[in-house]
């Protein structure tokens, strides 16, 4: 029922036809393909994730392009959490297979993911409450560095903006901050792939504008970015590309020009008819 | 000056956010506390010196839980598991070797035993997935299981060597700890054993408290605050929970060592209910996070409960049950962190005011 290939304009849609094409016959993961699929981070096949009766996520083929910015929006309960849980291995998969960087990565569990290079940022806010900002930054960092810390967790505050927060316990952070702090933290990992969930949920416009700007700085560090978001303002600035969800499957994938003139996207995700 | 840097540099191991005490004042008031502590059984009898070392025996076995559950998360009532195995295995082996070697011996295989249970038991329970409260229910279970068992050791038929396991009668005869090499030893005994109970629960407090101040120390408390925002950072949080489990087990080994020498008797009584919850309740009345809380709390609270049952008192337990209720519903985060934020802040505000006073800006060092 996808109908990807309707959308396929830029260059980055040629790379996904023809990945599309050769699906059916390529069982070997993205990584040990040539061609058009050298580029491809994060690649999910059939990709199915049921709760007892409930399938929340339907099939799904997935894949990013190695420097991409690509937003995931859908309607509630169209399954973008979910699918981002089954990325991270938060959720086993009932179906299906996830390859990253070329290794199939279905079998790790969390903590493996996240060595491999994927980086998650959940959406509820969970910073360590205990330790102030900058121990929060050290707790990150300390798993793969040795030697004295205190440098690289100065330049990461300043990066997220938390330079004079250093010393203040994380639960007396704002809520943006808390966000900032917590993007810091995954980015701290130097991941190649972070994943963003609803980074903008309850913050103030300003605030956005922050985050946004902080998306858009480590995308241009080379990070690859899948990010969540219900705001179509917030899509609009930091894009590539967006892929809409709906009842666990993919509905549409291209720019958000695209997607803002679909009628079909604005029936059930605007909710315009 | 070089003086100075040497304390600096020795007190930046112990320090940190996540113990309390990490101010000048609290380690000159920590050196009097030790020296008091370790003056006290010059002006006692041989008695006095060996009571008070039981409370500090169970100082150790409360030190082993506060790290696992107030640092890591991870409710256990299972410490007297492996205080009880230790104990078991210190009796066995002593009683089958009977010398200073044998002795000498029993106490790394008793501490190795103890150990090997709660790497085991930790092992089955993290990697199994097994989580929250039921880790709770199957160290329970294993104390109650233990107990039942070691219960129906009466016959003659349970005997391991020399060693009778003897029931509910216990393991009677294990001797003092001796050290020494050749025909020179020393047994431990009245003030003397005191005295080394008191080391070994200094050691393992300082121990604890680089372990828990250092890189090891920040994964735990993540672990305890949030597992899968932990894991999301690429810790692999069945690893830190089995270390830490397996950590706390050899601590509560030590302790059962001990205390099987100190009785020079076990019995099953070690595995029972009624002693299980004793750790959960000196860690909670003392602060859960705090290690310095643990060891109060247990001592005063034993001391507390042998004076009430001493004066004839058959409510000892109930007056116990008691404060640990008030604790919990007026002071979930436990006495000595309490009095610790209540004496820091009066420490600010007293140098606010000579700050004032004085008309001076001396930087005066501030605890936290």
């Amino acid at each position: 029922m996808t109908s990807d290939t309707e959308t396929s304009t830029s260059e980055a849609d040629a790379n996904r036809s023809g990945s599309k094409a050769g699906r059916n016959v390529r069982k070997t993961p993205a990584g040990n393909a040539t061609g058009v699929d050298t580029d491809t981070i994060l690649q999910t096949e059939g990709l199915t994730k049921q709760f007892g009766g409930l399938t929340a996520i339907d099939g799904i083929d997935f894949a990013i392009d190695e420097g991409e910015l690509r937003c995931l929006i859908g309607p509630n309960g169209a399954g973008k959490s979910t699918l981002l849980k089954l990325i991270t291995g938060h959720h086993d998969v009932t179906e299906g297979d996830i390859y990253f960087d070329g290794a199939d990565i279905t079998a790790l569990s969390p903590h493996e993911r996240v060595r491999s290079g994927i980086g998650i940022k959940y959406q509820a806010p969970a910073v360590f409450d205990s330790l102030s900002t900058s121990e929060n930054i050290r707790l990150a960092l300390q798993r793969t560095r040795s030697g004295d810390l205190s440098e690289a967790i100065a330049s990461t505050l300043g990066r997220v903006g938390l330079s004079e927060q250093r010393d203040v316990p994380a639960s007396d952070l704002s809520h943006g901050q808390q966000q900032r702090l917590e993007i810091g933290m995954a980015a701290a990992l130097s991941p190649s792939l972070l994943l963003l969930d609803e980074p903008v949920a309850g913050l103030s416009l300003e605030e956005r504008e922050e985050i946004a700007k902080l998306a858009r700085e480590l995308n241009d560090d080379g990070i690859t970015l899948i990010v969540i978001e219900h705001d179509i303002d917030f899509v609009d600035r930091i894009a590539d590309r967006v892929t809409v969800l709906n009842q666990g499957e993919i509905f549409r994938e291209g720019s958000i020009e695209e997607i803002r003139s679909d009628p079909e996207v604005r029936k059930i995700y605007l909710g315009e008819a | 000056m070089s003086e100075h840097s040497l304390i600096d540099r020795f007190r930046g191991r112990f320090e940190g956010p996540n113990t309390i005490g990490n101010s000048r004042g609290f380690w000159v008031g920590f050196a009097v506390a030790l020296a008091v502590a370790f003056a006290y059984p010059i002006f006692v009898s041989n008695y006095q010196a060996g009571n008070l070392a039981l409370f500090l025996i169970y100082a150790i076995l409360a030190l082993s839980l506060s790290v696992v559950w107030g640092y890591s998360g991870v409710l256990s009532f299972g410490q007297v598991v492996f205080f009880g195995f230790a104990g078991y295995t210190f009796g066995i082996v002593t009683l089958n070797i009977q010398s200073t070697v044998g002795i000498m011996m029993a106490i790394p295989i008793a501490v190795g035993v103890a150990t090997l249970v709660a790497f085991t038991l930790g092992y089955f329970m993290f990697y199994g997935k097994v989580t929250g409260v039921f880790v709770a229910i199957i160290t329970l279970v294993s104390t109650i299981v233990l107990q039942t068992f070691m219960a129906q050791t009466a016959g003659s038929e349970w005997a391991i060597g020399k060693a009778q396991l003897g029931g509910f009668n216990g393991m009677p005869g294990i001797p003092n700890i001796a050290l020494g090499v050749g025909e020179t030893s020393v047994a431990f005994s009245g003030k003397l054993f005191y005295w080394l109970c008191l080391v070994l629960l200094v050691l393992s407090y300082f121990g604890l408290r680089a372990l828990t101040n250092g890189r090891f120390g920040y994964a735990m408390v993540g672990v305890r605050e949030d597992e899968d925002r932990v894991e999301m950072l690429g810790y692999d949080i069945r690893k830190v929970k089995l270390t830490v489990f397996t950590v706390g087990g050899a601590i509560a080994g030590l302790a059962g060592v001990l205390y099987a020498a100190w009785g020079n008797y076990i019995d099953p009584t070690v595995f029972s209910l009624t002693f299980a919850t004793f750790p959960v309740i000196w860690v909670t009345v003392g602060g859960r996070e705090s290690l310095l809380g643990a060891v109060l709390a247990t001592v005063s609270l034993e001391w507390f409960r042998q004076q009430l049952a001493i004066t004839g008192s058959e409510y000892a337990l109930v007056v116990v049950g008691l404060l640990l209720l008030v604790v919990v519903l007026v002071l979930p985060d436990g006495i000595v962190p309490y009095v610790h934020e209540k004496a820091v802040s009066a420490y600010r505000e007293y140098n606010d005011e000579v700050d004032r006073s004085v008309g001076s800006s001396t930087e005066e060092e501030i605890p936290e």
